[in-house]
């Protein structure tokens, strides 16, 4: 079973005079419970190509599909209950709500999706106790390290167990040790929960956890290495 | 509590003075415009009792067309047996019956026209303030006594005093001379010119006589308790009055329109400047929530990211407002409502005002009147406006697009 297939995306941008393109008829397909890594340099597409698998971005032409449904062609309100319900999403900088704790921003999108106040304590509570958060439940992010900060984004990407989990630079703002802590959460999740893992990065410490490593270079697939194989 | 609700209380006091300002600016207004109606209604009160207490009452039994052409021949026929049964109906000695006519008055010096009404002695001073301002002599003592109270600017104009005669010339009913001589035996002073130069006042029965009334008379005044009671009463005394006639009950506001014209006016210059102040507080709870969601344009983005649809979000902007908002409403009820007791029982008398008020017929000290109306009107208003005031910063995220917005610095 495909968890997501990109048929022949297509994405510009202008910059001033310049039309840049960021996506330059890509094609993949990620497998169910993949771990797969996007490399590119800057500006080399592979945000924009997460963007559009998880419905933030639409392509200029092409066709995404995530779980077998179209969704280039989804509503708004479509796509947004599309990424509530299927698609966790963690980002380079944490973003987490500064004024929740670390339970309450986890809880904020088991809210939303309307699961019931005991269930969400109950869920929240084995969740930041599998991300390694036990006893720091109550804590702002201001009073959390990045990593653990990082650690309660992942918690709230994985809350509504959503069958895709798309990271952008996961681990920039990490120190190595961190990164690698992060990168065996994310393996164990991958392995335990059989969540798809797309992770768009430069590290190359982050590479080596990937299954299978797709390189970006101007908008284009350039290269997409099995590394079991290899 | 729910998450949503914790996240729209924390947001709140993520920036507590601006915060504490907006809510300060509500809870200001909100204090201003329940003092400032308060005292308002109160002073309308004033203003109607005792407008209506100097002479008007709050109604009057008339003959049809009397109130605008006050002819001779528009009567009350058989005026006090009327009066009798309106006091018994009522339960009140609050009625009084009353004639009226033009006349010349001359003293040994000088003649003026002024307007003569004949009164019940005993039952005047129960709807008429104008017996109770006798500053000189004495008040009517019986209804068939030959003798007139004045007030202060026509027994000047006249040069007379308590003691002297007048002598009253004018037409009775029929169309016939009509002539008295009259005793002065007490001079008032109301304080308003108008009715101390030109009114004066003679027992109903000596008045009777004079212009050939044969027991009619021109109005029955009714006084009562307070303005809710009047249209209750204006029925029961529409019940006493015979079957046959067309007498009609009046009431205080057909009686004097310009009164309620007056509050009116009032009311409308007074409002407009409390709209300026609410549309104030509704920019300066705009301005605090646009600041506050183009603040959180990446935060937003990213709960957008997570599947937050903008509607939702929306709705934190609105629950956030209503929040402040309530916080506003409900420091500026209390402190407004502190405020207002405390004059209240105290009063507020501004220098300079005293001139003024009695324009008006106000005391120089005037004292609020608190009501549901004066309390909560002006807040709720306030309230409604904040709403408004967010709508903006909350439809704008409708707009807004999350990867633009996670951009966002």
């Amino acid at each position: 079973m495909t968890a997501v297939r990109c048929v022949d995306l297509c994405k510009t941008y202008c910059q001033g005079d310049q039309d840049i393109k960021a996506l330059d008829h890509v094609s993949i397909e990620i497998a169910e419970s993949g771990f797969v890594c996007l490399s590119a340099p800057s500006g080399g597409g592979k945000t924009t190509l997460l963007n559009a698998i998880g419905g933030l971005d639409i392509p200029d032409s092409g066709e995404v599909y995530v779980a077998g449904q179209r969704i280039d062609n989804l509503s708004k309100g479509a796509l947004a209950e599309l990424r509530l319900r299927q698609i966790g999403f963690v980002f380079q900088a944490y973003n987490l709500i500064p004024v929740l704790t670390a339970r309450e921003n986890v809880e904020f999108v088991m809210q939303v999706q309307g699961v019931a106040a005991a269930d969400r304590h109950e869920k929240s509570t084995a969740i930041l106790k599998e991300v390694g958060l036990e006893g720091l439940e109550d804590r702002r992010p201001a009073e959390m390290s990045g990593g653990q900060q990082q650690r309660v984004a992942v918690a709230r990407a994985i809350a509504s167990k959503p069958s895709l989990v798309l990271a952008d630079e996961p681990t920039a703002n990490l120190d190595s040790k961190t990164s690698d802590e992060l990168m065996e959460l994310f393996t164990h999740l991958n392995e335990h929960h059989k969540t798809t893992f797309v992770i768009a990065t430069h590290d190359r410490r982050v590479m080596k956890y990937a299954r299978r490593l797709i390189r970006m270079l101007d908008g284009r697939i350039v290269d997409d290495i099995d590394q079991r194989a290899a | 509590m729910s998450i949503v609700l914790r996240l729209a209380w924390r947001n709140l006091w993520r920036q507590p003075r601006r915060t504490w300002l907006t809510t300060g600016a509500m809870v200001f207004s909100n204090l201003l415009l329940v003092f400032m109606m308060s005292l308002q209604f109160g002073m309308y009160g004033l203003m109607i009792d005792n407008t209506l207490q100097v002479f008007t009452g709050h109604l009057q039994v008339q003959a049809p067309g009397y109130k605008d052409d006050q002819k001779m021949r528009q009567t009350v026929a058989d005026v006090l047996p009327l009066a009798d049964a309106i006091r018994a109906e009522l339960g009140s000695d609050r009625v009084a019956a009353r004639g009226w006519a033009f006349a010349l008055a001359s003293s040994e010096e000088r003649s003026f026209g002024i307007g003569i009404y004949g009164v019940e002695t005993v039952f005047e001073p129960q709807v008429s303030n104008i017996p109770g301002l006798v500053s000189d002599g004495r008040y009517l003592a019986s209804n068939d006594a030959a003798e007139i109270v004045i007030g202060k600017v026509l027994a000047r104009n006249l040069r007379v005093a308590v003691g002297d005669e007048l002598t009253l010339l004018g037409s009775g009913v029929d169309g016939s001379f009509a002539a008295a001589v009259v005793n002065v035996v007490g001079i008032f002073d109301s304080g308003v010119k108008d009715i101390d130069r030109n009114i004066a006042e003679m027992p109903i029965a000596t008045f009777q006589e004079t212009f050939f009334l044969d027991g009619a008379g021109h109005q029955i005044a009714i006084v009562a308790d307070n303005l809710d009671a009047v249209p209750e009463i204006q029925s029961r005394v529409r019940s006493v009055l015979p079957s046959d006639g067309d007498l009609l009950v009046l009431d205080w506001n057909e009686l004097q329109p310009g009164l309620k014209q007056a509050i009116q006016a009032d009311m409308g210059s007074n409002f407009f400047m409390y709209f300026v102040l609410v549309v104030l507080v509704a920019f300066s709870v705009l301005n605090t929530q646009l600041m506050s969601v183009l603040e959180r344009t990446r935060e937003f983005g990213i709960v957008m990211a997570l599947g937050l649809k903008p509607g939702r979000l929306g709705r934190l902007v609105i629950l956030e407002t209503a929040m402040m908002g309530l916080m506003g409403t409900g420091l500026g009820i209390v402190a407004g409502g502190l405020l207002t007791l405390w004059f209240t029982g105290n009063g507020l008398s501004l220098p300079g005002m005293d001139e003024m008020a009695a324009q008006f017929n106000l005391p120089a000290r005037m004292y609020p009147e608190v009501s549901a109306l004066s309390l909560l009107a002006g807040p709720l208003v306030v309230f409604l406006f904040t709403m408004l005031a967010a709508v903006y910063p909350a439809l704008r995220l409708r707009w807004q697009n999350p990867v633009e917005a996670m951009r966002a610095a």
